[in-house]
């Protein structure tokens, strides 16, 4: 493909890039792992030395751990379902020429663009609140007792929060992924006698299935890590302390750095078996 | 049975009219072509049958039933689409068994008709491989195979060779006229390739506008021409059409000569021009002579090689006997 002076050249000018993603991925990686292995108290001596693995045995016994592992994954697994479910319907729902396309379009997309935190203010304050919250006067203009809903539904609620977040970001990758469809697919499907929703499970999901793979798999990533969600709701009360806000708790809360590497270090392998889980299951749709 | 009938069919996007009302009748058992230029409203026409599109106006009657509001599935009809538009995550199996499943044939049945099906169309080693997996002649005959085992009462063709390469455009052909031979169901047949529509149809329907120029059998057409839009249209080379006192002399606004009929001679003629490219087939030599009064070039077909060069001057003998005149408004006067 290239000449043995090409791609030389190449090596030199890729070296700096994967210098700075390497110190950039190994430098906290390395000193989430030294710490991890430290009695580091900020604000009770500092460092005092090894730790062994006692960290490691003090953050996986503790109460908090297995439901904080389980939060977790029903907060990915509940807003990767309800993405993708939704993610499909609106992108279909897109792709039908209507007036107005390209506003709605945008419309569509806004709320991608709002930060976590404040996306996650408003809803807790303008939709959620028991007392003002729109959803407080819609359940009470019904005759209906308003919910608390942090509280009373509260891992509901995040998901929901979250899923509004991420949903323009499914219905966007979903929506290009329809647009690539032959209609001359759609319509031999049409000729072949498929009423419309076995063109939809024989022809267009099919056809969605890299897509999806790939919203799954990008969402995961950003999943696993949410954090500002429930720093500006719940604080990790009413059984949303994930394994992210957990190891907040440890290092900020509890200052004790060594006990939250720990935890971050089987943040790392849990995002492991969530990635080799993901890649055996729909991994096989990203090959050609 | 697949007789379908076309009463002042009609179809307008919005205030364009693409095609302005029409009839036309398609016997049973019949290979029709509609062909024509690209736009000329040839595969509207064949959608329209298809009920991929609605009719603005008019009738379509398939076996002397009304079918314009009936959809695409309840028409009994086959469609072999320009893309094939093979299931590309489905096997050919199961492509070819989709119609079947979809209206829940039972599995023995489909079977037999798959295995049928793929050993007339040679699909038998490949049936559990993917479209994505095979050429472009065996996906058009996993197309044609998906078609064939609805057993319909007509067959659409949507320009199914185009994306073919030259060689085994000419292996199709074959193949779609020996099937149709074979079968002996009414197909329709779109193309802008007057090649395939010669060598293919029973009937050709020459489409120009969204206006039916002309019907009748290949040789008819190249006979006798209805105007002159038809008579360039059909045969190839084209045929040369010359205006001014050329034609006068024959009454006529425009007189029209195929390449094949005229003579070429290093001597003496009635037309008199320079030799311009010549290209040779082999078989046959096509010669663009320039200078000829009121066409230029004219085409001239030569049977095997003549010895004339760039610049040389020929003189040109058309065979009167076929020389078609044309009036004003581009109709042939008889």
């Amino acid at each position: 493909m290239a000449t043995q002076h090409s791609r030389s050249a190449a090596r030199l000018m890729m070296a700096p890039a994967v210098f700075l993603l390497l110190v950039w991925m190994l430098v906290p990686l390395s000193m989430t792992l030294w710490f991890s292995f430290r009695k580091y108290l900020p604000l009770r001596g500092g460092d005092l030395g090894w730790a062994g693995f006692d960290n490691y045995v003090r953050f996986v016994t503790s109460s908090s751990f297995w439901p904080s592992v389980m939060t977790t994954l029903m907060i990915v697994g509940g807003v990767l379902v309800v993405t993708v479910v939704l993610g499909v319907l609106l992108a279909i729902l897109l792709d039908q020429p209507m007036w107005g396309q390209g506003v709605v379009r945008i419309l569509v997309i806004a709320p991608f663009f709002v930060m976590p935190t404040v996306s996650a203010l408003v809803w807790k304050n303008m939709f959620m609140d028991p007392v003002n919250g729109l959803f407080a006067h819609l359940w009470k203009f019904f005759g209906a007792e308003p919910i608390a809903w942090l509280s009373e539904a509260s891992m509901q609620s995040l998901i929901m929060i979250v899923s509004w977040q991420w949903l323009p970001f499914a219905t966007l990758i979903l929506l290009t992924a329809i647009q690539s469809l032959d209609s001359e697919q759609l319509e031999a499907a049409e000729m072949d006698g498929a009423p419309p929703l076995a063109r939809f499970f024989h022809i267009i999901l099919p056809h969605l299935s890299r897509a999806i793979t790939v919203v799954i798999l990008i969402q995961t990533i950003f999943l696993l890590s949410i954090f500002a969600e429930i720093f500006v709701t719940t604080q990790g009360s009413f059984g949303t302390k994930t394994l992210t806000y957990l190891i907040f708790q440890r290092v900020l809360e509890s200052q004790n750095v060594g006990l939250g590497s720990a935890g971050g270090v089987y943040a790392i392998i849990l995002a492991n078996i969530v990635a080799l889980f993901l890649m055996r299951i729909v991994g096989k749709n990203l090959d050609a | 049975m697949g007789r379908i009938q076309l009463k002042q069919v009609k179809k307008s996007f919005g205030d364009v009219t693409v095609i302005p009302p029409l009839d036309l009748t398609i016997e049973d058992g019949e290979f029709t072509v509609f062909v024509g230029p690209s736009g000329c409203g040839k595969s509207t026409l064949l959608r329209l049958i298809a009920g991929l599109e609605d009719t603005t106006d008019g009738v379509i009657e398939i076996d002397g039933k009304d079918a314009t509001m009936l959809p695409p599935a309840k028409r009994s009809l086959a469609m072999v689409f320009q893309s094939y538009a093979l299931y590309p995550h489905m096997s050919v199996r199961k492509n070819i068994a989709f119609p079947m499943k979809m209206a829940g044939m039972d599995k023995a049945e489909q079977d037999k008709r798959i295995a049928s099906a793929a050993k007339a169309l040679n699909l038998t080693d490949y049936l559990d491989r993917r479209p994505g997996q095979l050429s472009g002649g065996q996906r058009q005959r996993v197309a044609i195979g998906r078609a064939i085992v609805r057993e319909p009462a007509a067959f659409l063709f949507d320009e199914p060779l185009s994306n073919l390469d030259a060689a085994l455009r000419v292996g199709m052909r074959m193949e779609i006229s020996e099937l149709h031979k074979k079968l002996d169901t009414t197909m329709i047949y779109v193309t802008h390739d007057q090649v395939e529509a010669m060598t293919m149809a029973d009937k050709i329907v020459v489409l120009h506008a969204g206006v039916i120029e002309q019907v009748g059998s290949p040789l008819e057409l190249y006979r006798n021409p209805r105007n002159k839009f038809v008579a360039g249209f059909i045969g190839s080379p084209r045929m040369n059409f010359i205006e001014g006192p050329e034609a006068a002399k024959h009454d006529a606004q425009t007189i029209g000569i195929r390449p094949e009929h005229i003579e070429v001679s290093t001597t003496e003629g009635l037309w008199q021009g320079r030799v311009g490219v010549a290209e040779h087939l082999g078989s046959d030599t096509f010669i663009h002579v320039h200078g000829v009064p009121g066409c230029d070039p004219m085409t001239v077909r030569v049977g095997g090689e003549i010895p004339v060069h760039h610049g040389d001057t020929v003189f040109l003998n058309p065979n009167l006997d076929h020389l078609h005149r044309f009036d004003a408004k581009g109709l042939r006067i008889q």
